[in-house]
């Protein structure tokens, strides 16, 4: 059985679920952010995928720039999360109030 | 040529009010030249620009500036120029020029000096503007400039109350009027543009305009009787015609040069002036003429009549160019175009004589009353004289310029309306009486004020008599050029004027002149006998006038009933429009508003729950929503 692009695709949205619902269950932020990283890398993995399938250099050169993108989102995303364990002592998302209206 | 002059007269009082704003605000020698000088250049180059209308009409000359140009819209400033706005251009210069040399003395003691002068040039350009404007914008522009600053120069010694108190009264009373005019100027606008020509409120081009418009019947008559009446509206207000009259009476508040020009010899002049201007729209409604002339005359009567027993010398004066502009308003009403313009001129000249005459005592006694002072003959022997040229030339005694420019306007209405003419006749009776009465009571016999040295030695009026003596050359040189004018300046003066259409003219009638004159003699008589042979000591007299010299004493209680209906009326209405305000414009209106908005907020508040996961679940569905619509969208397609 040969790999198609058809079980790629598959694979990155079996991928892109799980990160979804991993963003939008888990409570610990370190968690969430970890979860975004699979939502990306699910992304990424299409990318290429199409890349492979129509032969076009394009979709690996996004993946370069996505990956350059979530490293930038980690690093600040952690350094949020540093703060808030400073300041409220907690890294529980539902307990993060700054953002109520 | 002539139009840059007559911006070269325009311009020079304002470039000397802003050199004065500027530059010498702190001389008080150099304010006073700067404007003398702005006034001369300005009275020069109206003396240059009579040269060329004397002998043969030089025609209409018109000089203008492109000021609001939009497609349907097109204002202009412009200047215009003919015998008519020459003609008041060099009265208005000259008196002004001759009061500007006056206040040079009788403002030398003032700390506001250079505020003086500047707001003094700031009105001679203003006047200017009215004179020589061009169309109905430019005029109504200077217009409310005039009027304001009017209520600058009455409010000059603005910590009095009563003279801040004047000046917002003056300024208010011609809002009101103003506010009829500019709607009459609107409707004037929109009805010009009725024959399909592009709209104009140019003088020139709505004299043919009208005359067209009329004649082929697209303007009826009752529109332009009502244009007429708003824009006599305007005049009301400025020419402080019954029933807006109270204002000017007030305005004496101020200095006395500025009573001088402004609410005797110029300013109010201008009410008069600009019904001559426009005198075309009126020539075709005798109905709104008749109704001018009525209240010309009534204006006059009533004016003459609350003259009689007033004591301030310059309200007698205020009430008698109340009187007179009511004359020139039934001049005009009966279609004398030329008797108006003319008995404006005159009165300018004896008018603003009158009134720095009358300055001269004051600044040598410190009072205003005609009984603290007496005896003056002696004592201020130019002022004297000039202001006995000044009242005979009032009271129409010939052979003064008053006679002459009366006369034309008494033989009009004796012609065409003999109960009008009897109202003048008896106005001039009347004017002769409490002028001779002023003349008597002030000039004639002893010395009254030492009365006072018995009561306070320390006041200033104390020792005024004593102190009473002739005012320096600057204040009585321009009293004997005035003089001079007053007896000779009319000469002339009707053939320069000239005509237009629908104005009349008549011939010198010998039962006008005599019993106008006889009017006159019999009220100078009376006068000079009740107050020098003491005839108004006899009891029965007394008793018999009592009541109507209470009457007379309180205006006949017009300020009262404007005050009763300031407070029952206009006050009550103000209530209930301040509950409306409260309650709906500000309760349903302006925080419904907010309050809606509030409450939008608060119901919309809950969905910011501040969890950054509920977000993104939000954000996942809105996704969802907009692949399936455009899945959808696919479909359709």
């Amino acid at each position: 059985m040969t790999i198609t692009l058809s079980h790629l695709l598959i694979l990155s949205g079996i991928l892109f679920t799980i990160g979804l619902v991993g963003a939008v269950t888990r409570k610990n932020i370190i968690m969430i952010l970890l979860s975004l990283e699979i939502l990306l890398n699910a992304a990424n993995l299409a990318f290429v995928a199409f890349s492979r399938a129509l032969g076009d250099i394009h979709g690996q050169m996004m993946v370069f720039f996505v990956m350059i993108v979530a490293a930038a989102e980690v690093t600040v995303g952690l350094a949020i999360a540093v703060v808030l364990v400073r300041q409220g002592g907690t890294i529980n998302a539902d307990e993060i109030r700054g953002m109520k209206g | 040529m002539i139009g840059a002059l007559a911006w070269v007269t325009l311009l020079s009082p304002l470039a000397a009010s802003l050199v004065i704003l500027f530059g010498t605000w702190k001389s008080r020698m150099m304010s006073g030249r700067v404007a003398v000088g702005g006034m001369g250049l300005s009275f020069l180059s109206a003396l240059i620009t009579l040269t060329h209308f004397i002998g043969g009409k030089a025609g209409d000359i018109e000089s203008t500036l492109s000021w609001v140009s939009l497609p349907g819209l097109s204002l202009e400033f412009g200047l215009h120029l003919d015998s008519l706005e020459v003609l008041m251009t060099l009265v208005v210069t000259g008196v002004g020029l001759l009061i500007f040399i006056y206040s040079m003395g009788y403002m030398s003691g003032e700390p506001g000096f250079s505020r003086y002068f500047a707001y003094l040039s700031l009105f001679a350009f203003s006047m200017l503007g009215i004179v020589l404007a061009n169309n109905f914008v430019t005029l109504f522009m200077f217009w409310e400039l005039v009027g304001a600053s009017s209520y600058l120069l009455i409010g000059y010694w603005y910590d009095r109350p009563r003279a801040a108190d004047a000046g917002k009264k003056a300024f208010l009373v011609n809002r009101i009027a103003d506010f009829g005019f500019l709607i009459g100027i609107l409707m004037l606008w929109t009805l010009s543009g009725l024959g399909g020509e592009s709209r104009t409120l140019n003088f020139l081009e709505l004299e043919g305009r009208i005359r067209l418009l009329t004649a082929n019947g697209a303007l009826s008559p009752t529109n332009l009787s009502l244009i007429g009446l708003l824009i006599f509206c305007g005049v009301m207000g400025k020419s402080a015609q019954f029933p807006l009259h109270v204002w000017l009476p007030d305005a004496m508040e101020g200095p006395t040069p500025v009573s001088a020009l402004i609410h005797a010899a110029t300013m109010v002049a201008a009410g008069v002036y600009m019904l001559c201007r426009v005198f075309f729209l009126f020539a075709g409604l005798p109905h709104v003429l008749d109704w001018i002339a009525w209240i010309g005359a009534f204006t006059s009567i009533f004016a003459a009549s609350l003259a009689l027993v007033e004591n301030d010398i310059k309200r007698i004066l205020a009430y008698s160019t109340l009187s007179q502009l009511g004359y020139m308003v039934m001049a005009l009403g009966l279609g004398g175009y030329t008797a108006g313009m003319y008995h404006l001129s005159t009165h300018a000249f004896f008018k603003a004589l009158l009134f720095m005459g009358a300055g001269c005592v004051i600044h040598g006694l410190h009072t205003n009353d005609i009984r603290e002072m007496g005896g003056l003959f002696r004592a201020m022997p130019v002022t004297s004289k000039t202001f006995l040229v000044g009242m005979l030339a009032l009271c129409g005694i010939f052979p003064f310029s008053g006679f002459w420019s009366k006369d034309e306007i008494l033989t009009l209405a004796f012609t065409y309306s003999p109960i009008l003419w009897t109202i003048g006749t008896a106005t001039a009776g009347m004017t002769a009486f409490y002028m001779g009465r002023l003349w008597t009571v002030a000039f004639l016999g002893e010395p009254r004020s030492h009365k006072h040295h018995a009561q306070s030695a320390e006041t200033p009026g104390a020792a005024s008599f004593s102190r009473s003596h002739e005012a320096p050359a600057t204040m009585t040189g321009p009293l004997v050029v005035l003089a001079l004018l007053s007896v000779f300046g009319g000469l002339g003066l009707p053939g320069f004027i000239g005509h237009v259409e629908g104005s009349r003219h008549l011939e010198f009638n010998w039962i006008v002149a005599v019993s106008s004159s006889l009017a006159a003699i019999a009220g100078l008589t009376l006068a000079y006998g009740l107050y020098q042979r003491k005839w108004q000591s006899a009891p029965g007299l007394l008793a018999v006038t009592q009541k109507i010299r209470i009457v007379l004493a309180r205006k006949y209680f017009i300020d009262e009933i404007y005050a009763w209906i300031n407070q029952n009326v206009q006050q009550r209405l103000a209530v209930l429009l301040g509950l409306f305000e409260r309650y709906v414009i500000i309760g349903l209106w302006a925080n419904g508003i907010a309050k809606t908005t509030g409450l939008c907020g608060n119901v919309v508040r809950r969905s910011q729950s501040g969890k950054v996961q509920a977000y993104a679940l939000t954000f996942l569905a809105g996704l969802a929503l907009l692949i399936y619509l455009a899945a959808g969208w696919q479909c359709i397609r």
